[in-house]
């Protein structure tokens, strides 16, 4: 099972509502969060070399979310799941969903993107690791499984360099940007996605609550950076570095 | 195939101008990154002592040998002048410095080079005026120059041209956020304009791979076409006005910003195009279209060129109003890219196809151009046109697809010498000349094809380790005559400038080029603007 986020494309200019609650979202490109294709990436990989049985994509949201789950199913998932919810979710939330789904789908292996660009927050994979008490194998770089002893070998991407970790099964991945390159939606792969199921859940069937316990105060943009000034002889500089910066 | 001997009067050793010209390395802005050139001037010298002129025998590798005589009637420069154009300028904006000179001596493509010895850049109008006021009393040839990345040698000078460089004027003066009618001066780069329409919600009507560096004055005054002409028009519709500075100092106020103005005869038009030589742009008024929200991109692959051509006629009709951009490249040039340029990745790796098409469609609504677009590839991919293909998904995978069209001319440079040709053809025949050209140059060089198919226009580049005559003369004037044959153009978006200034009449009357000379007579008698290009030698007295 891939979890799978929509969020403001990567490549888009950010621009802060005027009212500071947050961003511009609205006539803005929308795509599917960069290490969530890495994610789908990896799980159509491990379907292809005949280790798993399908590849179900999940996303949660409002009704958009179903264009990111038919991009999905262009890249090769075999079927979708649509968590209505119209609120903007925090990772706790999400990961309690996740649980819910996760015991109805009995899936082998949880695969999501490390964080997600828009919050950067990197906690889904972790909350829903802790509250199905699965083994978890963050940041990875390389996943390499073994069907017969039911355990992932996974690189980890760490700051001190790489670690190694061997997970038993069912566990959580989250992926990070040197595992793979996603492959792009073909024709052939975008025609049959329009006949794959996109199955619907909501909030009440699920029995999760979306009470948050966080509160977006404000949004503003870094400060802008102050354009410099050209000097023209070392004696100005001298003086500036004396006057003015006071670093002499 | 002509033969003419070059003379210039040097006064630097004819040494160290070829140990500088073999060991220079320059660096130029091009797409969206640096890149480093090198050198590919193969100059052969023919030391003849004529008492004091030297002759040089250029080799172009455009045209076979052609080598143009300086014209005696144009003055040299003399301290009197360089102390005029100081107090006029100021010391700042009058260069002699030999490093800078060498730069704005050569063309991008490294394959003319000047000798000017003097480099000017006004500020305004007026300075341009009494640039030019001064250079026509004392007949100093000169030559406009902007981006310098013109790819026909028409933006350095040929011999000891004064060279007047506008890159100083780059002064957004308004833009009216209602219209989209956008007010700047020559010498603002074009993709400068692009980043500060972007903010106000609008786009330049054109986009070309030289946009890091080429300027708006230059465009206009090639009639710069690019990748959105099949969208948005050539620049005859889409510039309002424009302000220009006649050979004599005189000063043409067009800078009209009505969309419609029936007063007159619209002499604009006449500077759009010209390459510089009727008079030198100062200003332009363009009209730009606002920014729409949905961009998709599509790379597919057809089996053959019927394929290509059905696809463009079905795109056209079935994609109509949100079509913006139709390329192809063949296998030759894919297989280029993907071998020479970092960081590109074949879309369609399973096998390699014969052509690749590129559409983009630019629509107000993301989902309904979505769907229109898959409904369209789908419906052609069931009728056979296309062999496979992908959509982009976001922003990044659409940037890639783009980066290998326009990457095309940078993985030529990389890949040895490269004959340039750009052809103007009816669609049904644009492939022919390249199965031609392949079948006359067997196993000699490579021949590539890509191009604008949206507007007929090919890209035909022949690509060989070394330049080499015995490859020129199996392409020219083959190409120019069989263009010519088709009723085609041998120029359709670059220009004419030096390399093809005498093969104007494979697509040109006599009767139409006997009146371009005229007014290029009546607006310019002494001949000082970018002389020896544009209009054939034969034409000047």
């Amino acid at each position: 099972m891939v979890a799978v986020k929509r969020v403001v494309d990567y490549a888009v200019k950010i621009r802060v509502k005027p009212d500071k609650s947050g961003v511009e979202t609205q006539n803005v490109k929308m795509s599917m969060n960069p290490f969530c294709e890495i994610a789908l990436e990896e799980a159509l990989k491990i379907k292809e070399s005949g280790l798993a049985k399908e590849v179900v994509a999940v996303s949660m949201g409002p009704s958009n979310c179903v264009d990111t789950l038919r991009t999905g199913l262009a890249m090769g998932a075999d079927r979708a799941i649509h968590v209505e919810a119209s609120r903007d979710l925090v990772p706790l939330t999400v990961a309690k969903l996740l649980k819910k789904l996760v015991e109805i789908e009995n899936p082998g292996l949880l695969i999501l993107g490390k964080q997600a660009i828009d919050d950067d927050c990197n906690q889904t994979g972790q909350m829903i690791a802790g509250l199905l008490g699965w083994p978890q194998g963050t940041f990875a770089s390389k996943v390499v499984l073994d069907k017969e002893k039911q355990v992932a070998t996974v690189d980890r991407e760490v700051d001190g360099g790489l670690e190694t970790l061997c997970l038993d099964l069912p566990a959580v991945i989250t992926t990070d940007l040197r595992l793979n390159q996603p492959r792009y939606a073909t024709l052939p792969n975008i025609m049959k996605a329009k006949s794959k199921p996109i199955k619907k859940f909501t909030l009440e069937e699920l029995n999760v609550e979306i009470k948050s316990d966080l509160e977006v105060v404000q949004v503003t943009e870094p400060p802008k950076r102050k354009a410099g000034v050209i000097l023209s002889s070392v004696d100005e500089l001298i003086d500036k570095l004396k006057n003015e910066a006071h670093v002499i | 195939m002509e033969k003419l001997r070059a003379t210039s009067s040097l006064r630097r050793s004819l040494k160290s101008i070829l140990n500088r010209q073999l060991s220079s390395v320059s660096e130029i802005r091009y797409l969206n990154g640096k890149r480093s050139c090198q050198p590919t001037f193969n100059l052969i010298r023919d030391h003849k002592n004529l008492g004091e002129a030297n002759s040089i025998r250029y080799r172009c590798f455009s045209s076979v040998s052609t080598v143009v005589q300086r014209n005696p009637s144009f003055s040299t420069l003399n301290p009197d002048d360089i102390s005029y154009f100081k107090q006029l300028l100021g010391e700042k904006s009058v260069i002699q410095d030999e490093d800078r000179l060498e730069t704005v001596n050569t063309d991008w493509m490294h394959k003319y080079k000047g000798s000017s010895k003097l480099l000017l850049q006004p500020r305004t109008t007026e300075e341009v005026a009494q640039i030019l006021k001064y250079c026509n009393s004392r007949r100093l040839a000169v030559v406009p120059q902007g981006g310098n990345t013109g790819l026909v040698g028409g933006s350095v000078p040929v011999f000891d041209e004064v060279i007047v460089n506008l890159g100083s004027m780059n002064n957004i003066i308004s833009f009216d956020k209602v219209s989209g009618i956008l007010v700047c001066e020559a010498g603002c780069i074009l993709e400068n304009l692009i980043s500060f329409l972007d903010n106000q919600g609008f786009i330049m009507p054109l986009d070309l791979g030289a946009k890091g560096s080429c300027q708006i004055g230059g465009n206009v005054s090639t009639n710069a076409g690019g990748l959105r002409l099949v969208r948005y028009g050539s620049l005859h519709g889409n510039v309002l006005g424009l302000e220009a500075v006649l050979a004599n100092g005189d000063v043409l106020d067009m800078l009209g910003t009505l969309r419609k103005d029936n007063t007159g005869y619209d002499l604009k038009h006449l500077f759009i195009g010209s390459e510089g030589s009727l008079g030198i742009v100062t200003k332009v008024s363009i009209l730009t279209p606002p920014k729409l929200s949905s961009e998709n991109i599509a790379f597919l692959a057809c089996r053959d060129y019927s394929s290509c051509q059905k696809l463009l006629m079905e795109a056209k009709r079935k994609l109509g109003e949100v079509l913006s951009a139709f390329e192809f490249l063949d296998i030759q040039a894919m297989d280029l890219v993907l071998n020479h340029l970092d960081g590109v990745r074949n879309p369609l790796p399973a096998t390699m196809h014969n052509f690749y098409v590129l559409i983009e469609t630019t629509g107000s609504d993301e989902s309904y151009d979505r769907e229109k677009l898959e409904a369209f590839l789908l419906s052609s991919m069931e009728g056979g046109l296309i062999s496979d293909g992908v959509i982009a998904q976001d922003i990044n995978q659409a940037s890639s697809f783009w980066r290998i069209r326009e990457g095309v001319p940078e993985a030529l440079m990389k890949a040895g010498a490269v004959y340039k040709y750009d052809l103007s053809l009816p669609v049904e025949k644009l492939y022919d000349l390249v199965n031609d050209m392949r079948t006359r140059l067997g196993d000699l060089a490579r021949v590539i094809g890509y191009g604008h198919l949206g507007d007929g226009n090919l890209h035909l580049n022949v690509s060989a380790a070394q330049y080499d005559d015995k490859i020129l003369e199996q392409i020219e004037p083959y190409v120019y005559e069989w263009t010519s044959k088709h009723r085609g153009s041998i120029s359709a978006e670059h220009g004419l400038g030096l390399m093809k200034a005498n093969k104007i009449y494979y697509s040109k009357s006599p009767e139409t080029v006997k009146t371009m000379g005229s007014i290029k007579k009546l607006l310019d008698p002494n001949g000082i603007l970018n002389p020896y290009k544009v209009l054939p030698h034969s034409l000047n007295s």
